[in-house]
């Protein structure tokens, strides 16, 4: 058993002079006020990894600079799947009595800290080495090769995926820390920048600066304790070129598992945060795990099933499409969010019930899954 | 365990494609090991690759890495299902479509020799 107790979320975007340890320190503090905590009082720190500042032993560096002496302190490193698989060690490691409470912490500049070819160059090293990198791959283009598979199979167009654009920035409306907030538009996204077909530039996360920090407790004596109930992982494969299927990753296995454990199913969902990297990437996991059903997550975001009145609120801060993604912290906004969410301080993104949740991200190019389950305490 | 030359491919600018096949449960991949990952059985057998197969998924990359990829864009890059039961990555015409057959060719492209896949 354990609870998240406290969050902190910095504004993403163009965030001039801050670098990887100012924006971890921004975040963990804003998490250990809302936990109501003392820096002496953590234990455990385990902390994601910075393509801008990369270290051996970045969560030892940051102990030092923060000034904790943690009895538990690691980096971990999963991709885009970082952020909620330290929030699962984290859940494991209070539950097993390693330690009491513990700092999970991220954040990068990510856009100000490099060129942006360098950021593309680093992501697309996901890729493999000899057999995808040296033909001019990147993250972009893996992604459009899923996205033209899933069309063809699933008869969705490129205005469907488009559909899924328009929702998270009619959701980072209501955020003031989003990086995007300005209303768009399906025609807006078709007649947007080619990046890698089918995927224009609004279907495309930005790169942002950023931190994201959680303080995971055994007990609820603290803050604004949400229960986590359960958390799973499948990593299925590393490349696209070895995928054993281009439309079916493991999400479902994964996200399934994870509800089983937590003695729920997917019609007791009340909130979702689903990786939305790209707009195929938030369809493609969203039909996989069950929450809309093949080929129509698109015409469920045009009529308002994810939208914050809706049957099914999703990614309420505007995802990484729109609030943006500064690596490691991009997915773990989404938890903050559902943090906010179920302990009913979201201001006017409020939902009317969040009382169960369903959070799911993916590293990679859909190669590792980690699903988390979360109840209001 | 030194290198089997049977086994250099375009990656060493050899122009050709070799998979592995275990010669225990008949498991086929591209990524070179000197076990089979499906069965754990070392010594598996270097299997040329004819080129021919199936457009899998297509991609034209308008955004390129870099500069010498920014000189051929936009590019296609498919994956194709070889008729041998192994998936690779290539270049390819950006018209290409998925379902098409194609076959492989090898190319001088953007400073090194890279696979592009052709109609049949």
């Amino acid at each position: 058993m354990s609870y998240l107790v406290g969050s902190g979320l910095t504004r993403f975007g163009r965030l001039e002079g801050c670098n990887t340890l100012d924006l971890m320190t921004e975040a963990a503090t804003a998490a250990l006020i809302d936990a109501q905590l003392e820096r002496g009082e953590i234990d455990g720190l385990i902390c994601g990894y910075s393509t801008t500042m990369p270290h051996l032993m970045l969560a030892t560096v940051f102990a030092e600079h923060f000034g904790i002496q943690p009895s538990y302190a690691h980096a971990v490193q999963v991709g885009g799947a970082t952020g909620f698989a330290m929030v699962m060690l984290a859940h494991l490691l209070v539950s097993a009595g390693a330690a009491e409470r513990i700092l999970v912490v991220a954040g990068e500049n990510r856009m100000t800290g490099q060129t942006r070819d360098a950021a593309i160059q680093t992501l697309a090293q996901t890729g493999h080495p000899q057999y995808e990198v040296p033909l001019g791959a990147t993250i972009p283009a893996y992604y459009g090769l899923i996205a033209s598979r899933y069309m063809w199979e699933h008869q969705v167009t490129e205005a469907d995926f488009a559909e899924l654009a328009v929702l998270m920035r009619r959701q980072s409306a209501r955020h003031p820390g989003a990086q995007f907030r300005e209303p768009i538009s399906v025609d807006d996204v078709l007649s947007s920048r080619p990046i890698a077909s089918p995927l224009k530039v609004l279907d495309c996360c930005p790169v942002s600066d950023g931190g994201c920090a959680f303080v995971i407790a055994r007990e609820p004596s603290h803050g604004h304790p949400v229960r986590i109930r359960s958390a799973r992982q499948i990593h299925t494969s590393q490349h696209v070129t070895a995928a054993p299927n281009l439309t079916h990753f493991g999400a479902d296995r994964c996200s399934a598992q994870a509800l089983t454990d937590a003695h729920r199913n997917l019609a007791e969902i009340e909130y979702a945060a689903i990786y939305d990297s790209f707009t195929v990437t938030l369809a493609l996991l969203l039909e996989e795990i069950g929450l809309a059903k093949r080929g129509q997550a698109g015409a469920m975001a045009r009529d308002g099933y994810f939208d914050r009145d809706g049957a099914l609120p999703l990614n309420l801060h505007g995802g990484l499409l729109s609030y943006g993604h500064c690596g490691v912290a991009g997915a773990m906004a989404h938890l903050a969010e559902a943090h906010r969410q179920m302990t009913g301080r979201a201001e006017d993104r409020q939902v009317a019930r969040a009382g169960v949740a369903l959070l799911h991200g993916d590293g990679g190019v859909l190669s590792s899954h980690v699903s988390l389950v979360l109840e209001a305490a | 365990m030194r290198p089997d030359t049977d086994l250099e491919d375009w990656t060493v600018g050899i122009p050709r494609m070799v998979g592995q096949r275990c010669q225990a449960c008949s498991a086929c991949w591209l990524f070179r090991r000197g076990f089979c990952p499906q069965c754990g059985l070392t010594s598996p057998q270097a299997m040329s690759l004819a080129g021919a197969g199936t457009v899998h998924a297509s991609t034209i990359v308008h955004r390129a890495p870099d500069d010498q990829f920014r000189a051929i864009a936009p590019y296609a890059l498919v994956l194709v299902e070889l008729d041998e039961g192994i998936r690779v990555m290539g270049h390819a015409p950006t018209g290409i479509a998925i379902g098409a057959r194609v076959g492989v060719s090898f190319r001088e492209i953007a400073g090194r020799l890279l696979p592009f896949f052709i109609h049949e």
